[in-house]
């Protein structure tokens, strides 16, 4: 079952980094939306 | 807004709306779903075995990629168009391209895994390989542009202008690469897609293509909330420091 | 208003040109350079019979990576002083400013380029007929005149923004590759290189050809919003 590896791995680099991403977007924003009054924030 | 600032936490930081509240759920499970289904309940290939697991993960990223690029395209368009002009479109095209980098990425690496599995070899210089890697590079290019500075509009069209540029450049490439490549060898990899794909495992592959999808949705939304924020931040730092000036010299 | 941009095109061009015939830059560092990565190749491939297979893509590796310093250059002296906001500001049409620099460069790089195939020819040796020349003059032409439009429209835009040095490869390199690959193949053809016939070479013209008109048309278009500040 060499095989093994690759496949957990493929699906791990996936998530992981897909992971990763969206929670550097949400603190990025979380940090970003402080320094913004909540009646300005355009998605509102 | 008030449905928001009722739930949760501390209500001055959150960038969440009750859609994408239910929309990251959503996803979450699809991804559950997907990775059990993918993963266990699939039968393994008549051909390539177990190694076929990969498809439902490098598939639907694949596709991701390309439909994010797509939606820069678009978006880049619509920026430009005179009556259709708002920065709006400026940061979902941006948005959109940095994800389309991510999973074409990811994509690159889970295929090359694929690959290596079922033809032996991590990479062929096969035209379809070859432009997406291109396609990675080239966006890896905008996105340095978008960070050159400069005002919203000045960044929003010259990123525009830039991602039409590689909407034209991108099937130039392909061609030249799918000519070039006619000299060496046949492509080997379109060849043998599976005619007898099996009903679950079509499913599979579907169900990665609708989760990929809804997890695109809800990047792309906060990812744009983020540069929206950005945008502001960027705004009201400039009004201070003009206020700021106005007062020393008054 | 046309016979005005063209002109204006041929005045820029002709600056252009005094600055680096003045300079002397291009024939005493950037032609040095090129030959001298030719002779790095040589060192690093290590055999007569594999230099002799590969010198086609070498002198066109050799002239993409010049590619970059030229119009680097050529964007330096625009914006050392100021010079392109202030043709922009006087209401010059950027279709003129980006015909003329284009000009400029292509004509830089038509004498890098004999350079080039003068050291493949000694330094690889390889061999040109008469037929291959023909073939091989109208390859260098027109690859030359794509290289020059797409190097001019991408060196417009990473003019005067940080890190151009390493922002313009970035962006130049993945464009060019349709040039790398249709100006190698023509020129392994008009060079016999592994007994390929010289008629081989002709069908790549057809690439070189669409890129360059794609690039001149689509750069002269393009060149306005990406350099407005």
């Amino acid at each position: 079952m060499d095989d093994l590896g690759f496949i957990v791995g493929s699906y791990a680099v996936t998530l992981v980094a897909v992971g990763l991403f969206a929670w550097s977007v949400v603190r990025r924003s979380r940090r970003l939306a402080e320094q913004v009054p909540p009646e300005d924030r355009p998605w509102t | 807004m008030t449905a928001s600032t009722a739930t949760t936490g501390r209500p001055d930081r959150v960038t969440g709306t009750p859609f994408t509240r239910a929309l990251g759920i959503v996803t979450l499970v699809g991804v559950l779903w997907l990775s059990w289904f993918g993963l266990f309940v699939t039968p393994a290939d008549v051909n390539q075995g177990e190694s076929v697991r990969i498809m439902y993960a490098h598939v639907p990223g694949a596709w991701l990629a390309y439909l994010a690029f797509v939606v820069t395209g678009i978006s880049s368009a619509a920026y430009l168009w005179r009556r259709t002009r708002s920065l709006t479109w400026d940061r979902i095209a941006g948005a959109s391209a940095e994800i389309g980098v991510l999973f074409m990425g990811i994509s690159l690496v889970t295929g090359s895994l694929w690959g290596r599995l079922t033809w032996g070899t991590f990479w062929t210089w096969d035209a379809r390989l070859t432009t997406t890697a291109f396609l990675f590079v080239t966006y890896v290019g905008y996105l340095a542009v978008r960070n050159l500075g400069g005002s919203h509009h000045q960044r929003a069209r010259r990123s525009a202008v830039l991602a039409l540029l590689a909407v034209l450049e991108i099937p130039l490439v392909h061609f030249s690469v799918e000519l070039w490549n006619s000299l060496h060898q046949e492509a080997s990899v379109a060849g043998n897609t599976d005619v007898t794909m099996d009903g679950l495992m079509l499913f599979t592959l579907f169900l990665g293509v609708i989760v990929f999808t809804l997890m695109y949705v809800w990047l792309l939304l906060h990812r744009q909330r983020a540069l929206a924020l950005q945008d502001l931040v960027d705004d009201t730092g400039l009004d201070l420091a003009i206020a700021a000036r106005r007062a020393e010299v008054g | 208003m046309r016979s005005g941009t063209l002109a204006v095109a041929r005045a820029i061009a002709r600056r252009d040109l005094l600055v680096e015939w003045r300079s002397r830059v291009v024939t005493n560092q950037v032609i040095p350079f090129a030959v001298l990565v030719m002779v790095m190749f040589a060192f690093a491939l290590d055999s007569d019979a594999v230099l002799e297979r590969v010198a086609p893509g070498l002198v066109w590796l050799a002239t993409i990576f010049s590619v970059l310093f030229l119009t680097a250059r050529s964007f330096a002296v625009e914006t050392a002083d100021g010079a392109l906001d202030a043709m922009r500001s006087a209401g010059v049409n950027p279709v003129a400013i980006f015909l003329g620099k284009s000009v400029a460069v292509a004509v830089q790089l038509l004498v890098l380029d004999v350079a080039l195939v003068v050291a493949a020819v000694v330094l690889y040796r390889a061999d040109v007929s008469l037929g291959g020349g023909v073939l091989l003059v109208t390859t260098i032409l027109v690859a030359t005149t794509g290289l020059a439009s797409v190097a001019t429209l991408y060196g417009g835009l990473a003019a005067g923004t940080k890190g151009r040095e390493t922002l313009l490869p970035l962006l130049l390199l993945p464009v060019v590759a349709p040039v790398l690959i249709g100006a190698t193949r023509a020129t392994e053809s008009a060079f016999g290189t592994n007994g390929i016939a010289v008629s081989e070479g002709w069908p790549w013209l057809g690439l070189l050809a669409v890129f360059a008109v794609l690039f001149s048309v689509v750069g002269a278009v393009a060149f306005g919003p990406l350099v407005d500040e």
